[in-house]
């Protein structure tokens, strides 16, 4: 199996640098605030926990405190962005994009707005709050709406690049982060490409049957731990990472496609509907393919640490290799 | 404050009631859509886009142009009339009113006609996008005077967002954003008092950290004067609560909130007669220069 230069070298050793990547986007938004005047903030009293206060502490008078109430600051941003700034609303995915959704629709998709909508705290490895702080249904109903783009960047250093290109690119995009402290799997130099995926391990050629895995966000750690355990037991296995959820790197799904036996997607994220759904989509028009789609199966999360949650959906790499092996056997 | 003359409030009187003449024309070719919000608003709509608003229709997007957003979208033929006959677009193509391909969408789609601030429809985000206008002409121009209007219904004032809205722009002392609200009393399933009861209205917006007035909506001195109060007011975001009669300029539509959401051509048959449907409704319309002469289609 082949690594890509783009990763952590410490990758695979248990000392490997964890830090959410939250943290990229704090700093992301800041050096953008820096860059570009236009770019402004927002918070609806999660300006730590989303990270905005780097940039709040910066350029306070950039920064607009709207308390706790998510539907008027998205709609606030549609007004500013209409006003010609480039705003940034930070909150948790639960309730922006999840209370807000309506007028996130009508006052920015719609309007073709350029705000930047950034849902904190995805995935059940939000972990003991529960499951109402656990959104696992935004990347569906995001990724549904016309001129809208998703992101979920791998770590902070992608998160951070995102950022600032959510900041340069004109019209609505939203970003999903991650609340827990993940492995950091990329380099501060690696690059992001808009609308690319990135084939983070390439399959040993040697095997006779494989498995591309397919994963978005943070899941990239767990795809890559299965990955090498897959490659060292005789199974080829590719792992790709899609920081990019919509649009969709179509070139590479094909090419995927065509080189192994089996896609299998996961995400921290209901399986119906999310980035599996997406690849599932286009797949089955162009080059019908077996996918495993590993994701929460139609039920709420529930109270826990990450590790114990992502285990018990299903969603960790022993998950990821049972799945694997299961279905390439069969 | 520009004191309206004499001569100028019949000028905009008259400039009202071509507006409503087209309203009533384009909701009987449309064959859907609402009439009382339209034609009670169109005393405003006439006052503001040929008295008070900076803006140039030759072109829409000049930067130093005031805005005006109207945030109950439902009420757009009133919208689209005003601008039509402001001069953004042909007057022709008010016909066209939520038909297939056209630039008049059954609600404001800001994407697709010239003179759009924002889309609307969804009650309830006007308010804050009018809001987020203001910070921004703030930030740039502390001292700014671009102001930044925001109509919205009475109805809609039962959506949870107008309030986040106003409390933000109480927090921030948003000298310059003027709500106007029209106060007719009706939504679609009944009398607000009825529906959801709103007063004390004024009461409310003044806890709100708005300066508040009351005004008769089909006054336009005095609706111009109030907007000019409102202009020099520099520690408070306003609000003027316009009391309008749903449906104003013909008897026919006059105060009965079953106007809220039918078109002139077409209400129900247990409500308006057939002799008063279609054309017949436009000669119903009452004006300051004579009965109109509106035959018949077939």
């Amino acid at each position: 199996m082949k690594l890509s230069p783009h990763l952590n070298p410490k990758i695979f050793d248990s000392d490997i640098e964890k830090s959410a990547n939250r943290n990229g986007y704090g700093e992301g938004l800041k050096l953008a605030g820096e860059k570009f005047p236009k770019v402004v903030a927002l918070s609806a009293d999660l300006v730590e926990s989303t990270k905005t206060n780097l940039f709040a502490e910066a350029f306070p008078e950039r920064f607009i405190e709207c308390g706790v109430a998510e539907q008027n600051m998205a709609s606030v941003a549609s007004g500013l962005s209409a006003m010609g700034k480039i705003p940034f609303i930070a909150s948790y995915a639960m309730f922006s994009p999840g209370r807000n959704w309506e007028q996130v629709r009508t006052t920015i998709a719609y309007n073709n707005a350029n705000v930047k909508i950034i849902g904190a705290h995805s995935g059940i490895s939000v972990g003991p709050d529960g499951a109402t702080h656990q959104a696992i249904e935004d990347m569906a109903i995001m990724r549904v709406m016309p001129n809208m783009c998703v992101l979920a960047p791998v770590d902070k250093h992608e998160a951070k690049k995102a950022t600032l290109f959510a900041a340069e690119r004109f019209g609505p995009v939203y970003m999903r982060l991650a609340r827990n402290d993940t492995p950091v799997i990329t380099k501060e130099d690696s690059p992001f490409t808009f609308g690319k995926a990135e084939i983070f391990m390439e399959k040993n050629l040697d095997t006779k049957i494989s498995v591309a895995i397919l994963s978005t966000g943070t899941m990239a750690y767990h795809a890559l731990l299965a990955g090498k355990e897959l490659n060292e037991s005789g199974i080829g296995a590719s792992v790709v990472h899609f920081g990019t959820v919509k649009p969709l790197d179509t070139k590479m799904l094909d090419r995927l496609s065509k080189e192994h036996d089996l896609i299998l997607t996961v995400e921290e994220h209901q399986a119906a509907g999310g980035f599996g759904s997406a690849v599932a989509e286009y797949l089955s028009q162009v080059n019908p393919t077996k996918i495993i789609r590993l994701g929460v199966r139609d039920e709420f999360g529930q109270s826990g640490t990450p590790e114990e949650l992502l285990a018990h959906y299903g969603l960790d790499s022993k998950a990821i290799v049972k799945s694997a092996r299961e279905v390439l056997a069969s | 404050m520009n004191y309206l003359s004499d001569s100028e409030v019949e000028k905009l009187e008259h400039k009202a009631n071509e507006i409503r003449q087209s309203i009533i024309e384009m909701l009987i070719e449309a064959g859907s859509g609402h009439t009382a919000g339209p034609l009670g608003m169109a005393d405003i709509f006439a006052l503001l886009y040929f008295s008070v608003l900076k803006h140039d229709p030759k072109n829409p997007d000049w930067e130093e142009r005031d805005r005006l957003l109207l945030s109950n979208g439902h009420i757009c033929p009133v919208l689209y009339a005003t601008l039509a006959h402001a001069g953004y677009f042909p007057k022709e193509e008010l016909l066209t009113l939520r038909k297939f391909g056209s630039r008049l969408q059954g609600h404001p789609h800001r994407e697709s006609l010239p003179g759009l601030e924002t889309t609307s429809g969804p009650l309830g985000s006007g308010l804050s996008q009018a809001v987020g206008m203001a910070i921004a002409a703030r930030m740039d121009n502390p001292y700014t005077s671009k102001y930044i209007y925001c109509l919205m219904s009475d109805g809609e004032l039962q959506e949870g967002q107008t309030w986040e809205a106003a409390m933000l722009a109480g927090k921030m002392k948003l000298h310059n954003l003027i709500a106007i609200i029209d106060r007719n009393g009706i939504q679609i399933d009944g009398y607000t008092k009825d529906i959801m009861p709103l007063e004390p209205l004024a009461e409310k917006f003044a806890a709100f950290n708005f300066d508040v007035q009351e005004v008769d909506g089909h006054n336009l001195r005095m609706v111009s004067d109030a907007i000019g109060k409102a202009q020099a007011v520099y520690s408070q975001p306003s609000v003027i609560i316009a009391h309008t009669v749903p449906g104003k300029g013909g008897d026919i539509f006059e105060r009965d909130f079953r106007w809220h959401g039918n078109p002139p051509g077409k209400g129900p048959e247990n409500f308006v007669k057939k002799s008063e449907q279609g054309p017949a409704a436009l000669r119903k319309l009452r004006t300051l220069s004579g009965a109109i002469n509106a035959p018949d289609h077939d």
